[in-house]
C-alpha cells in the first residue's frame, strides 16, 4: 500500500482495525514522506520518528490483542504550542529553541492514550501570534498549493502538514483564527471548539481567554473522531467546562433539510474578495439544495472585532510571556551583567519582532491612566459582540460566511504591514471573542489557491457544525483535493 | 504644634492549608531549597493554576469571624511584574473584588480602653518565593519553596493613633487566626508580618498626612519600634520645615531606624487585570453558613465570658483569651480547682506560669507544669496547707522536677502549721526571747508587730499559717 497518504483518518482507522495494514507501516510511510517532502515546507520542527515507530509497536500490540480504540496506531502531528514531555517544545521561538517539556499537555496525554501516534511538532507562528507562519524563529512555512504563499497562521505548519498529506491530520490552536484560517488557505477542514471544551492546560498561552486546541483534517468525520478523545473536563484547568462530551460521529448523518442558516451581513462586505465572496454563495446554494433555508443577520458590533482583539489579545499575551524571563527555562543571554541586563537581553533577543510589537502593545493598554480606555472597554465590547451572537441564534441554527477576505498570499507581501496582516482575522475573531465553536470547510479553488467557508454555531454545537460540514462534504468533493506535487 | 500619628496595617498572615493556593505542591516549612515546588510553581510553560477550596473557606471563616461581608463573587487578578523570586512574572491577587470587605475587630488597651479598628478588606494572593544573596559569588540563589503560598492580606482602616494601639490590633489579629486555625502565628519563619502606613498630622487637623510604609514587620517588637522611629523622623521634617515624601521603607532592626526603599515615582505599575485563568470566586449562602457552623468561641466572646461569669478583669480575660490553648488550660485548671477561685487560678496562670514560659521561651502547648498539675498547687492553697508563698517554692521544683505539689510538699516538709496550739507555743517562745521589743511594743511601738510576725515565720520556717499568726499574735501581745 502506498496511498495510505490519500486517505482520511477515517479510513486509515478503518483499515487498522482491518488489519489490512499495521500501524508500524503506515507510521514508516508518513515519516518518509516527512523525510522526503519537509524540507520544502518547512511544516514540522521537530520530526519524532524513533518515538513514533516505537508507538506504533505498541499500537500494533493492541490492535493484534483486539482492545484497540477508533484512533489506536493512527499518526498526526502537534502543534509544537503543546508540551510534550521529553520532546522539543519550542512554540516557535528562539526564546524556547532549548526548551524540552517535562511533561504532557492534556491534548497530548488524551490522544496518546486514546493511542494517537505524534509523527513530530509542527511549525508554528512564534508563540501562535501571526496569520502567515512568517513569524516562526524556525522560517516561514510553505503552502503546499503553491510554495510562494502563505499556508496561513497561526496554525501554518500543521495546516501545510495535512496538505501535503505528510500527515493524516494534526492538532492546532485558535486564539483569532489560528485554525480556520489556515484551513481556509490549504483546503482542509479546521475546527474551533467552543472556549472551554479542550483543556489548555500544557498549552503554551498566548491570550488564556479566547485561546482553544482544535483540529485539522482532511474532513469533518475525521475532526468528529480526533475531537471526542480531546474534549472533556480536565481539573487542571480551571476553565475547562464540566459538560459531557457527545458522541460526535453518532450525529454526523443527520439531514439538513430544515436547518437555518443566517447569512453574516457583515462578512459580504467591500473588504472581502468578489471571486472569493462568489465561491462562498456557491456553496450556501449547495445546502440550499439539501433543504437548509438562508437568511440574512446582522450583527452591528461585529466590526469592533479586531479592533476589540487587538488589545484584549496584547494585553493577555504581555502578562502570559512575562515567565519567560532567562531564569529558569528557555533562552538565556550570554554573560549578564546584571538582572536588568538578563531581562533586557534574554527577551530582546529570545523574542521576535510580532511579538516583542504585542507584547508592548498590550503593556500599554493595561498601563496606569489607560485600563479604562483600552482594556475595560475592549472587553465591554467583548459583551457586546457575545451578545449579538446570542441574539442571532435566537432565530438561526448556525452563521456562515468566508473564513479569508483572501486566498492565500505570497510570502512577505504583508510582513512589514501590520494592520493589513491583522485583518485577515477579521472573520474568524468574533468567535474567539464570544467563545464560540467554528469551522472552515473547503468549498472551492480560486486561481489554483483553496477558499474555505466559515460556519460559526452556539456554545458547545460542535455535534450540529460537524453534522453540517460533513453534509456538505458528502455533496462535494473540495476536501479531498490534494495539491499538485503531493499526490 | 502637637501632632497626632495615623496607622493603618497590611498584615499578611499565611493560611494553614497542606497545600498551596494554585498548586498540589505541600507547603510545609524548611525544605531543601525548590523541593517543594512543582511545574505551576514555577511557572513553567503551558501549567495553570488552579483554586485551593480550602484557602477560600479559611478566607470566609476570618471574614465571618471579623463580621465582614464574604463575597459571593471575588475575582482574582494579576499583579504584574519582574523579579526573578516571582516565576510568572506576576502574582495572582485579588484586586478590585475581594473575598472578605467590611469587617472590624475591638482591641482593649492596657488601662482597659477598648477601641474599634475597622477592617477594610481581606484578600487571597500567593506569595513569591525568595532570593537568596549570600553564599552564591556574584550570583543570586531562588529558592521557590515559598512561592504560591497561600496568603490572606488584612488591610486595615487608618484608624490607629499610636504604635501601641498598633500592636495591640496586630495582636489581636494574630490571636484571632490562631484560634480560627487558619494560620500557625509563626512569625519567625514568616507566617505571620505586616506593613505598616505611618502617617502625622497637627492635632485636629481633619486631613491625613502624608504616608510612609514600611515594609515587612515580623515581631511585635519591632512594629512598635519602627512606627516609633517613622513618627519621630516624620514629626522632625515638619518641624524643620520639611514636607513628607510617600515612599515605602524598611526597618533595620539593628540601627532601629527605616530607611528609604523607592519612592512614589520609582514604584510599579502593576497593570492590574482580571486573571483570565481563573473564574470568579463564587460562594453561596449554604457555602458560608457551613463555614460559620465552623466557628470557635471567638477571642472576645471569651473575653466576655471570663468577666461575667469569672468576675475577671476586662484587661485580665483579655490576657488569658489570648490564645486558644492559654484559655483552655485556665478553664481546666478552673473546673479542678472549683468555683470560688477564679481570680487566684487568673493569677497563677498570668504570673508564675506565664512567667515560667517566658523563662523558658516556651509555648503554653509545651508547658512544664499540666492544668492538673497546677490545679494540685492551687489545690492546697485553697485547703492552706500551703501559704501563697510556700506555694511559690512548690511551684519552682514542680517546673524544675517535674513532681506533682503534694510529693514535693511530703517529702520537703512544707506543710502549713494551722495547729493554734502549736503555733502558740512558738509565739511564746519568741516573746520570751525579745523581752526588750516586748515591752516596746506594748508601749505604743505598733511597728514591732512585723516584728514578731517575722521571728514566728523564721522557727517554722514559714510554715506557719500566716492568718492564724497574725490573729494569735495580736492576741498574745496584747497581754
Amino acid at each position: 500500500m502506498t496511498d495510505f497518504h490519500h486517505q482520511t483518518l477515517t479510513e486509515l482507522s478503518a483499515g487498522l482495525k482491518a488489519r489490512r495494514f499495521s500501524s508500524v507501516e503506515l507510521t514508516r510511510h508518513f515519516l518518509a514522506r516527512i523525510e522526503r517532502l519537509n524540507g520544502e515546507l518547512n511544516a514540522l520542527i521537530t520530526v519524532t520518528g524513533e518515538q513514533a515507530l516505537a508507538a506504533a509497536a505498541r499500537a500494533d500490540q493492541q490492535l493484534a490483542a483486539g482492545n484497540a480504540g477508533p484512533l489506536t496506531g493512527l499518526p498526526i502531528v502537534h502543534k509544537d504550542i503543546f508540551c510534550t514531555d521529553g520532546v522539543l517544545t519550542t512554540c516557535g521561538s528562539r526564546m524556547l529553541s532549548n526548551f524540552v517539556a517535562p511533561y504532557d499537555a492534556t491534548v497530548v496525554e488524551r490522544l496518546s492514550q486514546a493511542g494517537v501516534i505524534m509523527l513530530g511538532k509542527a511549525n508554528m507562528d512564534e508563540f501562535a501570534m501571526g496569520s502567515s507562519n512568517e513569524t516562526s524563529w524556525y522560517g516561514p512555512v510553505k503552502n503546499p498549493w503553491n510554495l510562494k504563499k502563505v499556508p496561513g497562521g497561526s496554525s501554518g505548519g500543521s495546516a501545510a502538514a495535512v496538505a501535503a498529506r505528510i500527515a493524516p491530520a494534526a492538532t492546532g490552536t485558535d486564539t483569532g483564527g489560528s485554525i480556520r484560517q489556515p484551513a481556509a488557505l490549504t483546503s482542509l477542514t479546521g475546527l474551533k471548539p467552543t472556549y472551554g471544551r479542550v483543556s489548555r492546560y500544557g498549552m503554551i498561552a498566548f491570550a488564556s481567554s479566547l485561546d482553544q486546541a482544535g483540529t485539522l483534517t482532511q474532513s469533518a468525520q475525521d475532526s468528529a473522531m480526533l475531537l471526542g478523545a480531546m474534549a472533556g473536563f480536565d481539573p487542571r484547568d480551571s476553565t475547562s467546562v464540566d459538560a459531557p462530551v457527545p458522541d460526535y460521529l453518532a450525529t454526523l448523518e443527520q439531514p439538513l433539510a430544515g436547518l437555518k442558516i443566517g447569512l453574516l451581513k457583515e462578512f459580504f462586505d467591500q473588504g472581502l474578495d468578489e471571486a472569493n465572496g462568489k465561491l462562498v454563495r456557491d456553496a450556501l446554494k449547495v445546502y440550499e439544495a439539501l433543504g437548509a433555508k438562508l437568511v440574512e443577520v446582522s450583527l452591528p458590533n461585529l466590526p469592533l472585532s479586531v479592533p476589540t482583539y487587538y488589545v484584549v489579545a496584547p494585553a493577555e499575551c504581555s502578562s502570559n510571556l512575562s515567565r519567560f524571563d532567562g531564569v529558569r527555562f528557555g533562552h538565556r543571554c550570554e554573560n549578564p551583567h546584571d538582572l536588568l541586563d538578563l531581562y533586557k537581553r534574554s527577551r530582546g533577543e529570545g523574542f521576535g519582532a510580532e511579538v516583542k510589537r504585542r507584547i508592548m502593545t498590550g503593556t500599554y493598554v493595561l498601563s496606569a491612566g489607560y485600563y479604562d480606555a483600552y482594556y475595560l472597554r475592549a472587553q465591554k465590547v467583548r459583551r457586546l459582540i457575545t451578545d449579538d451572537f446570542a441574539q442571532a441564534f435566537q432565530s438561526v441554527d448556525v452563521l456562515m460566511g468566508p473564513t479569508s477576505p483572501t486566498p492565500a498570499f505570497d510570502i512577505g507581501a504583508k510582513v512589514d504591514d501590520p494592520i493589513t496582516m491583522y485583518l485577515n482575522d477579521i472573520y474568524t475573531i468574533g468567535a474567539n471573542l464570544a467563545g464560540l465553536p467554528a469551522m472552515s470547510i473547503p468549498c472551492g479553488l480560486l486561481g489554483g489557491l483553496p477558499v474555505g467557508l466559515q460556519i460559526i454555531g452556539p456554545h458547545f454545537s460542535e455535534s450540529r457544525l460537524l453534522n453540517v460540514a460533513h453534509g456538505y462534504q458528502r455533496e462535494t468533493q473540495w476536501h479531498r483535493q490534494i495539491p499538485q506535487g503531493y499526490e | 504644634m502637637s501632632f497626632e500619628t495615623v496607622i493603618g496595617l497590611e498584615i499578611h498572615a499565611q493560611l494553614a492549608t497542606r497545600t498551596k493556593i494554585f498548586s498540589t505542591a505541600a507547603t510545609a516549612y524548611g525544605a531543601a531549597p525548590n523541593t517543594q515546588a512543582n511545574l505551576v510553581d514555577l511557572g513553567y510553560p503551558g501549567v495553570l493554576p488552579v483554586l485551593n477550596a480550602e484557602a477560600v473557606r479559611m478566607a470566609a471563616k476570618f471574614g465571618l469571624a471579623i463580621g465582614a461581608s464574604v463575597s459571593q463573587r471575588s475575582v482574582f487578578a494579576r499583579k504584574n511584574y519582574f523579579y526573578p523570586d516571582l516565576p510568572k512574572g506576576y502574582q495572582i491577587s485579588q484586586y478590585e473584588k475581594p473575598i472578605v470587605e467590611k469587617g472590624q475587630l475591638d482591641i482593649v488597651l492596657e488601662d482597659g480602653t477598648r477601641k474599634t479598628i475597622g477592617i477594610t478588606r481581606a484578600h487571597l494572593e500567593e506569595d513569591a518565593g525568595k532570593s537568596l544573596h549570600e553564599d552564591f559569588q556574584g550570583f543570586s540563589g531562588i529558592d521557590l519553596n515559598r512561592a504560591g503560598t497561600p496568603l490572606l492580606e488584612i488591610v486595615s482602616e487608618p484608624d490607629m493613633r499610636s504604635a501601641r494601639e498598633a500592636v495591640a490590633y496586630m495582636k489581636k489579629i494574630h490571636t484571632l487566626v490562631r484560634y480560627l486555625e487558619i494560620c500557625d502565628g509563626n512569625m519567625q519563619e514568616g507566617s505571620f508580618r505586616c506593613d505598616a502606613n505611618v502617617s502625622v498630622r497637627p492635632v485636629g487637623q481633619e486631613k491625613f498626612g502624608t504616608r510612609c510604609e514600611i515594609k515587612n514587620l515580623n515581631s511585635f517588637r519591632y512594629i512598635e519600634k519602627a512606627i516609633n522611629y517613622e513618627v519621630a523622623r516624620q514629626i522632625d521634617i515638619i518641624e524643620s520645615g520639611g514636607t513628607i515624601k510617600q515612599e515605602t521603607r524598611l526597618y533595620d532592626p539593628e540601627k532601629g531606624e527605616t530607611r528609604a526603599l523607592r519612592s512614589k515615582e520609582e514604584a510599579n505599575d502593576y497593570r492590574y487585570f482580571p486573571d483570565p485563568d481563573l473564574l470568579p470566586v463564587a460562594i453561596d449562602t449554604v457555602f458560608i453558613e457551613s463555614v460559620r457552623k465552623t466557628l470557635p468561641e471567638l477571642p472576645d466572646q471569651k473575653a466576655a465570658r471570663y468577666v461575667e461569669k469569672f468576675g475577671l478583669s476586662v484587661y485580665d480575660a483579655g490576657v488569658l483569651t489570648a490564645s486558644r490553648e492559654l484559655g483552655d488550660y485556665y478553664e481546666a485548671v478552673l473546673a479542678e480547682v472549683g468555683s470560688g477561685n477564679e481570680k487566684l487560678a487568673a493569677n497563677w496562670v498570668m504570673g508564675e506560669l506565664s512567667g515560667a514560659l517566658n523563662k523558658d521561651g516556651i509555648e503554653i502547648t509545651q508547658t512544664r507544669i499540666d492544668a492538673k498539675g497546677l490545679a494540685g498547687l492551687l489545690k492546697r492553697i485553697v485547703d492552706e496547707t500551703i501559704s501563697g508563698k510556700i506555694a511559690k517554692e512548690v511551684f519552682e521544683q514542680m517546673w524544675a522536677e517535674g513532681r506533682d505539689a503534694d510529693a514535693i510538699i511530703e517529702a520537703k516538709g512544707l506543710k502549713q502549721i494551722t495547729d493554734s496550739g502549736a503555733i502558740e507555743k512558738v509565739i511564746d517562745e519568741v516573746m520570751a526571747a525579745n523581752p526588750k521589743q516586748l515591752a516596746d511594743y506594748r508601749s505604743g511601738k505598733d511597728k514591732l508587730f512585723g516584728f514578731f510576725v517575722g521571728q514566728v515565720m523564721k522557727v517554722t520556717g514559714g510554715k506557719a499559717n500566716p492568718a492564724q499568726v497574725n490573729e494569735l499574735l495580736k492576741s498574745k501581745l496584747a497581754g
